[in-house]
């Protein structure tokens, strides 16, 4: 077997559906659960530490018969900024997306300052993200306070 | 969305000037009845007696009336209304809203619920903006203008709000910091590289006294016993940071002492005969920069 039908076989081993790869092994869970995927009743695989060449150890998932939208794949860059969906349609990989790092997030994340109003009110939380030396933090909209993403804590989608 | 204000950061240069001339305005014919059919509304979810007299005075003497409370402890609040029902109610009975809460964030909350203009007249540890426009005004009255001027700030530096605002607010103004501040208290260093990313230089240090002679502006700000887990410690610095009439003979003639007060220890009575003690005039400042604040908030909604 060569290489190009091995990854064909990794990728494409559901007829319909997306394929998130390039997810750091550590952030598998947070994206299920940010994807809202621990709810869903459609068919969903998921491998951990396979071999990468861009991440040393990387994570995927396929999940048959469901697509995302833009706004979908960018909630997960906090996580796993590297990620790529793969759209399949046929057993065939028909379009690539990059996640791409949002200037705003809103209702994902919780806000660090156990103070702030969105913690303690019935109030969305709203971000503007920053990119630091120590990766993505996140500044809130309402109590102006820096969330860093070694304390982020996920609001599940609903 | 009416224009509120809720941050100082929500205001360009441009528009601090406008209100700093609309409060000069205001300090010389102080009883305008610019707002005879208007009704402001300050609501107070925790007490602060100095600043809810100044903006109902500013209300009172642009002829407004004013409505409000101070003391949740007897209205629906307390029964587990939420901030947005408050204030969607109060919106429909006032032309503005004051608002005093104890929530980072729930200034700017109250404004996105509203549908009138909000100020926020502090919103727990974040903003304060109503309070850097007075020290701006008391600054630019005291030094004829903003600019190129020589900042000492001096005491809790790193939990002080009324600091961090300024800082930012004078950073527009090109000033040049210093900051004096006992180790436990030293600025945040998200406030150091805000500096950096401005080009501007400051200096830090722990001993006022040399720093007074080139100052014009010395900040002061209250040391408080409970910021230090240790009594003794606090015992240690609390006098070293406490300006006295005989530290002022190196100083400048323009220079002014400024403080957020109350104060506790920071400035010795023999400072208040000074010519340098500004204080007390800078809290009469406030009632001018909120008529100033009121009235171009409503201008703006018009
Ligand atoms: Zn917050």
């Amino acid at each position: 077997m060569n290489i190009d039908n091995e990854k064909k076989l990794q990728v494409s081993a559901i007829k319909d559906g997306t394929v998130i790869d390039r997810i750091p092994p550590l952030s598998l869970f947070k994206v299920i659960e940010i994807l809202g995927l621990d709810h869903t009743g459609n068919q969903i695989t998921f491998g951990t530490n396979l071999d990468s060449k861009h991440l040393g150890k990387k994570a995927i998932i396929k999940i048959a018969d469901s697509f995302f939208e833009d706004e979908d794949i960018n909630r997960i860059a906090l996580f796993a900024p590297d990620a790529k969906f793969n759209i399949i349609k046929n057993y065939e990989v028909i379009e690539k997306r990059q996640v791409a790092i949002p200037e705003h997030i809103s209702g994902i994340a919780k806000c660090f300052n156990p103070k702030c109003i969105t913690n303690h009110q019935n109030v969305k939380t709203r971000f503007t993200t920053k990119k630091g030396k120590e990766g993505i933090s996140l500044v809130c909209h309402y109590c102006e306070k820096i969330t860093q993403t070694k304390n982020l804590q996920i609001i599940s989608k609903s | 969305m009416p224009k509120s204000l809720i941050s100082i950061h929500d205001l360009s240069k441009e528009e601090i000037v406008h209100i700093l001339d609309l409060a000069a305005q205001f300090e010389q014919s102080p009883s305008p009845a610019l707002l005879n059919d208007k009704v402001i509304a300050t609501i107070f979810f925790e007490p602060s007696t100095r600043t809810r007299l100044s903006f109902e005075t500013a209300g009172n003497r642009l002829g407004a009336r004013v409505i409000g409370f101070s003391d949740v402890g007897n209205t629906s609040v307390t029964k587990g209304e939420s901030l947005k029902d408050t204030i969607k109610m109060v919106s429909h009975y006032a032309d503005l809203i004051v608002i005093r809460h104890p929530l980072e964030g729930s200034a700017r909350w109250a404004s996105e619920v509203s549908s009138v203009p909000v100020v926020n007249a502090g919103d727990g540890a974040n903003q304060h903006p109503s309070q850097t426009l007075l020290d701006l005004y008391s600054i630019r009255k005291t030094q004829q203008h903003l600019d190129n001027l020589q900042l000492t700030m001096v005491g809790d530096l790193k939990y002080g709000r009324t600091v961090h605002s300024l800082l930012q607010a004078m950073s527009l103004f090109n000033a040049h910091f210093t900051f004096v501040a006992p180790p436990e208290l030293v600025l945040p260093t998200e406030y150091k590289h805000f500096l950096h990313q401005k080009n501007l230089d400051f200096i830090e240090s722990c001993d006022l006294l040399p720093h007074i002679p080139k100052s014009d502006i010395l900040y002061m700000t209250r040391v408080q016993a409970e910021r230090f887990p240790d009594p003794i410690e606090y015992e240690k610095v609390k006098n070293s940071y406490s300006l006295t009439a005989f530290m002022l003979q190196q100083c400048k003639p323009n220079m002014k002492i400024l403080h957020p007060l109350p104060r506790v220890n920071e400035i010795a009575d023999d400072v208040d005969n000074t010519p340098q003690a500004y204080y007390f005039d800078q809290a009469r400042n406030g009632v001018y920069t909120r008529m100033a604040i009121i009235t171009y908030l409503l201008d703006q909604t018009k």
